[in-house]
């Protein structure tokens, strides 16, 4: 007898986990900086148009697609492509809906793990910056090369245990313990009270920046009104009209990246997760909604915060950081030094921070859990034990390879940028052109309590994929040539020993396909068809 | 902070506020589709019928 399937216990469970595993770090980090350095105010104007016409369009396809293939006994991406395509090939296509979540989750639940180090250095006050306030930035950075080991690889695996290494196991065994747990009691048990507690955090320390006024009496220019400005003041382009933004590409792509990397659309896990929905189950409006979270936590919370905050106590220079980093390791440290009660609003940053991360991390391991499970006939413990082993290795590489977190940029730019456009595009044309746009509405429109507009037939067939190759294109032409220069530079071998990582995880990957394609075999269509019609 | 971006951040945060209030309104508004993901199964036992 089969074991039953794993199933979301409650609508509002799916939906909070669905828009954990999208709100992160690049909500709070990311979109501020990025809206800041492309026209303010008016990046809404392109950065709304993509939500519309790239983010919502294509989460719904990537609902539809994990329902549909989870009716018929799979929910891992390349069972799913292959019931979608009706040929074996796209299994293999499938290979990055797990390569991406697993090659992100190596380097991410680090980043994770530094901010609970954070919080917890904040709440003990380990973080000190000491009392000349000139000194406090050279200090802060000082602190974090530090905690990470940025001055030379190695760092972090010799002298004993280090605070940030122990952060490190202390996350990635919380990520595992949740898994472990499933779906329901896991994932959504978590979610549920996580995603609440992380608004909370993130409305207090809302509350603090929005009541800071003028801090300093002697620089009245430096407050909280003139930082908001900074952040959201429409800006034109060399000083012109503030619409002239609008006519530059590079705003229109650096749009559509944001809400492409914030949704997490193309990284197989919203695919996953809707396989373990039922037949009659509503996709539409949980869809929409899990996406409504991310916006929230992206715009109304993210870009109030940030930005406005280095403003007030750093001026202009200190807001204008770019990096996702830079600003949140380097100098928002450095902010909450000058801010009353800055160790208490650092913990709760921090801890905020942290919260988005694991959200996001465990979302990342389900997806190859259920294929291993699926894919291999292997129970859970195994599944997650070679998950574990997997996974750490690949994490102890960037950890022990952490100078100048070359390791972790070269993975995040191949896994977690240039091969997110590749599984979209592929996602988007399976769904659109082999699937069948009409049958993707017939199907969402089962159980739906929201009507998709009939114009997203035409907007996810036509106007998703051309929008999609547009922004890979010109990404590729900006990205692409120096990342490949650095792969043979003679002085720095660490980004091509990443990328050599990545391809021996993703030839063994293929190999796991290639197993699990001829158990898949065994099973006649005519009994993929039934699971369907007997799933509720 | 200039009057444009006053009107850029407040309908930004509005829309945003907006959508996600008619969404979880909507979610939530069915009790038993929030708190139970799935429909209750329907069994006609016919004990009623006599």
């Amino acid at each position: 007898m089969s074991k039953p399937r794993e199933q979301w216990g409650t609508r509002v469970g799916v939906i909070l986990a669905v828009a954990g595993s999208a709100v992160g770090l690049g909500n709070f980090l990311r979109f501020p900086g990025v809206a800041s350095q492309n026209g303010g105010g008016a990046f809404m104007i392109p950065y709304f148009c993509a939500l519309i016409f790239l983010g919502i369009p294509i989460c719904w396809a990537e609902w539809i697609m994990g329902r549909h293939g989870g009716q018929r006994g799979y929910n891992s991406c390349p069972a799913i492509f292959g019931v979608l395509g009706r040929r074996p090939v796209w299994r293999y296509f499938g290979v990055l809906g797990l390569l991406i979540p697993i090659g992100v989750y190596m380097y991410y639940v680090l980043i994770e793990a530094w901010c609970l180090g954070y919080a917890w250095s904040f709440l003990t006050g380990r973080i000190d910056l000491g009392a000349d306030a000139t000194q406090f930035a050279a200090r802060s950075s000082d602190y974090f090369d530090a905690f990470v080991g940025g001055n030379q690889n190695g760092l972090m695996m010799r002298g004993g245990l280090q605070i940030s290494v122990l952060f490190w196991i202390i996350t990635f065994s919380i990520n595992f313990l949740l898994i472990y747990r499933g779906i329901s009691k896991g994932i959504e048990y978590f979610c549920i009270r996580a995603m609440p507690l992380m608004a909370l955090c993130a409305v207090i320390v809302l509350v603090r920046v929005l009541t800071l006024g003028t801090p300093d009496p002697g620089q009245p220019e430096l407050n909280v009104i003139t930082g908001l400005g900074f952040m959201w003041n429409p800006q034109g382009r060399d000083g012109g009209a503030w619409y002239t933004s609008l006519l530059n590409a590079e705003t229109w792509l650096a749009a559509a990246g944001q809400i492409f990397f914030s949704l997490s659309v193309g990284f197989g896990i919203i695919v996953n997760y809707a396989s373990y929905l039922r037949r009659k189950d509503d996709i539409v409006l949980s869809g929409l909604t899990a996406a409504s979270t991310n916006e929230f936590f992206e715009v109304a919370l993210g870009g109030l915060i940030t930005i406005p905050a280095a403003f007030v106590f750093l001026g202009a220079v200190g807001a204008a950081t770019t990096g996702t980093f830079d600003l949140g390791f380097r100098t928002l440290p450095v902010v909450f030094m000058y801010m009353p009660a800055g160790r208490l609003f650092g913990f709760l940053w921090f801890f905020m921070l942290f919260l988005a991360a694991i959200t996001s991390s465990l979302s990342m391991l389900q997806p190859a859990i259920a294929f291993l499970e699926e894919g291999l006939g292997i129970g859970r413990r195994a599944s997650v034990t070679l998950l574990g082993l997997i996974t750490a290795l690949g994490s102890g590489f960037v950890i022990y390879f952490s100078q100048g977190l070359v390791a972790l940029d070269t993975i995040d730019f191949w896994v977690g940028t240039a091969f997110i456009f590749v599984l979209a595009m592929v996602e988007v044309i399976l769904f659109s052109w082999f699937f069948g746009v009409e049958r993707g509405y017939q199907e969402a429109m089962q159980g739906a309590e929201l009507r998709i507009p009939g114009i997203w037939k035409f907007i996810i067939k036509y106007v998703s994929p051309l929008f999609l190759i547009v922004v890979f294109v010109f990404w590729c032409k900006d990205n692409l040539p120096d990342r490949i220069r650095a792969l043979g530079s003679p002085e720095q071998q660490v980004p091509l020993l990443s990328v050599c990582l990545l391809g021996v995880l993703t030839v063994f990957l293929l190999i796991l396909i290639h197993l699990a394609s001829r158990r898949w075999n065994g099973t006649p269509a005519a009994a993929i068809e039934a699971r369907a019609e007997g799933a509720v | 902070m200039t009057p444009a971006g006053w009107i850029f951040m407040l309908s930004s945060i509005t829309f945003v506020v907006c959508l996600i209030t008619f969404c979880f309104y909507r979610v939530l508004m069915k009790p038993t589709s929030a708190n139970h993901m799935h429909a209750p199964i329907e069994i006609d036992t016919r004990d009623k019928d006599t």
